[in-house]
């Protein structure tokens, strides 16, 4: 399976050739994924070096200048490192882009603490209007990319990681979609979380809810599958723990509930290694989210 | 000389304008810093009126140093964009005019700006995004100040625009030499270092500020250092 930010390059190549209106903006980092298009659309493919605060700001000036700009870099040096650039070149001017982002929470956790980013959703929820995608798979990757672009003058952030679920569920750039019903709680599950969320609720009695758009919050969805309440919520999220509680406890506001926010601790996890050591250590794994799951709703660990 | 309305404004109704937004038509020559500079290049070099603020081939002006927009208010109201009753309300609630620029707010105001280091990356951007377009003929300007370029992501944006050969890119610095740590060898040279073509004139004098402004470098982005008097004096 080629990962999402193969599926990325693949697709914003052939988007270029479409699209005339269409802009790449790179600081090193894919820029060997993006040689061809860069030959083919020398004037659209723009590698300004290793410069973030400048990566971020020429994708703000391109769209000043009526282009739609993709910009891309690990998510430590798009949103973290430029982010007042992020704020105020897009936001205050009042102007869209897509960023992509790549590295995630830990998908090379080899490197260390400088190539995480797991604060990056919970930086963005700082600012006004931007909608915020979080692919589970390269197919979804695509879907949603193909719908940032598209989506006029919308500021869109792609979330990418190299963790990715065995297959694609069909997402439309909007909706949670339920992938299991039950009645003893409802579990959200955020992208490349969900394969381990099924695992991990296999024979429990809970509805899964299947999340992949998370900004804007699918309220309505959330609110149609708690019913009349009271409500039990876990949310389940590749990135730092609790990054939508607040969004959950908005949309369930009229119905006494609890929610729980499972995702990547806060403290810095000083270890190297591979992905799946990482997510056993935040709890993320399918034996982990069992135990804390059912902790949480009073269900046994068993199932029914 | 442009005529709006009521009033055919030009160089010498600066002052009054200004002194709509202050009450003062005596300013410190901190505050008139860009004065000149503003004027000459919106009289004689920009094409862009109010008109044409949103034709693709305009030329663009981003004001990156934000701060201290009274001259620039009033260049925009002599030129047409800004209406002269605005200047009495500069900042305060219900005015389009604050202590720094908002381009959602204010005709002709292509950036929002304030926070330094950002007209210039945002500069080159849209200069990026003209060429890509074919709109080879507009030119974008932006102003930043001397201090304006300790910021890293100016340093980002020069020594890009260089090697990439941004012939339509201009940036105008408005040198009052107030930067705490001075540039070694002058400001012109960082730029040149960079493959910019540069110039430094008097920042009070018309004439040597249009022949600089106007000045052929082709292939190369161009810079204009405007010295004019220190900040402290």
């Amino acid at each position: 399976m080629d990962s999402m930010r193969d599926r990325f390059a693949a697709t914003t190549t052939r988007l270029l050739d479409e699209d005339p209106s269409l802009a790449v903006v790179l600081a090193e980092i894919s820029a060997d994924r993006f040689e061809q298009a860069g030959r083919d659309h020398p004037d659209r493919v723009i590698n300004v070096g290793i410069r973030e605060q400048l990566l971020v700001g020429v994708g703000a000036g391109l769209a000043l200048a009526g282009l739609r700009p993709v910009v891309h870099t690990f998510a430590s040096f798009l949103i973290e490192r430029p982010f007042e650039q992020v704020k105020l070149d897009f936001g205050h001017q009042d102007v869209g882009g897509v960023l992509v982002s790549a590295a995630a929470s830990y998908d090379w956790p080899a490197g260390g603490f400088t190539h995480m980013a797991p604060g990056d959703v919970a930086l963005l929820d700082t600012l006004d209007g931007w909608t915020v995608h979080v692919p589970g798979h390269p197919d979804e990757a695509e879907t949603l990319l193909r719908h940032a672009v598209a989506a006029g003058d919308d500021r869109v952030y792609v979330r990418l990681s190299e963790q990715a679920n065995t297959s694609p569920v069909k997402v439309d750039g909007e909706h949670f979609r339920t992938v299991k019903e039950g009645r003893s709680g409802v579990v959200v599950a955020v992208g490349p979380m969900l394969d381990n969320v099924l695992r991990a609720t296999e024979g429990l009695d809970v509805t899964v809810l299947y999340a992949t758009t998370v900004r804007p919050f699918d309220a309505e969805a959330l609110r149609a599958a708690v019913g009349p309440g009271p409500a039990e919520v876990v949310i389940v999220e590749p990135y730092l723990a609790g990054t939508s509680t607040g969004e959950a406890d908005t949309a369930l506001l009229d119905v006494p509930h609890r929610v729980l926010g499972l995702g990547v601790g806060r403290a810095e996890l000083r270890r190297y290694g591979q992905i799946e050591e990482h997510l056993a250590a935040h709890g993320l794994d399918a034996v982990s989210l069992r135990g804390r799951i059912s902790g949480f709703l009073s269900l046994p660990e068993g199932g029914a | 000389m442009t005529t709006t309305a009521n009033h055919a404004y030009g160089y010498t109704d600066l002052p009054e304008l200004m002194g709509l937004m202050t009450g003062d038509e005596k300013h410190s020559p901190a505050a008139t810093s860009t004065l000149d500079a503003l004027w000459v290049l919106h009289d004689r070099v920009l094409r862009v009126s109010p008109e044409t603020a949103d034709d693709p081939g305009r030329d663009r002006f981003l004001l990156s140093k934000g701060h201290g927009p009274m001259a620039y208010y009033a260049v925009l109201t002599a030129k047409g964009f800004v209406e002269r009753e605005w200047l009495t309300g500069f900042g305060s609630y219900d005015s389009p005019l604050g202590h720094h620029p908002d381009r959602t707010l204010v005709p002709g105001v292509e950036i929002a700006s304030g926070s330094l280091g950002h007209g210039l990356p945002l500069a080159v951007g849209t200069a990026l995004g003209l060429r890509a377009q074919r709109l080879s003929d507009p030119a974008v300007w932006v102003l930043v100040g001397d201090a304006e370029l300790d910021e890293g992501s100016n340093h980002e944006a020069i020594a890009y625009a260089g090697p990439a050969g941004l012939e339509r890119l201009h940036t105008l610095v408005i040198d009052n030499a107030s930067a705490t740590w001075a540039r070694p060898g002058g400001i012109a040279a960082r730029f040149e270092a960079a493959g910019w073509s540069a110039v430094t004139v008097d920042g009070r004098d018309h004439e040597a500020l249009y022949a600089a402004f106007t000045a052929p470098h082709p292939g190369r982005p161009h810079a204009v250092i405007a010295r004019v008097e220190p900040k402290t004096s």
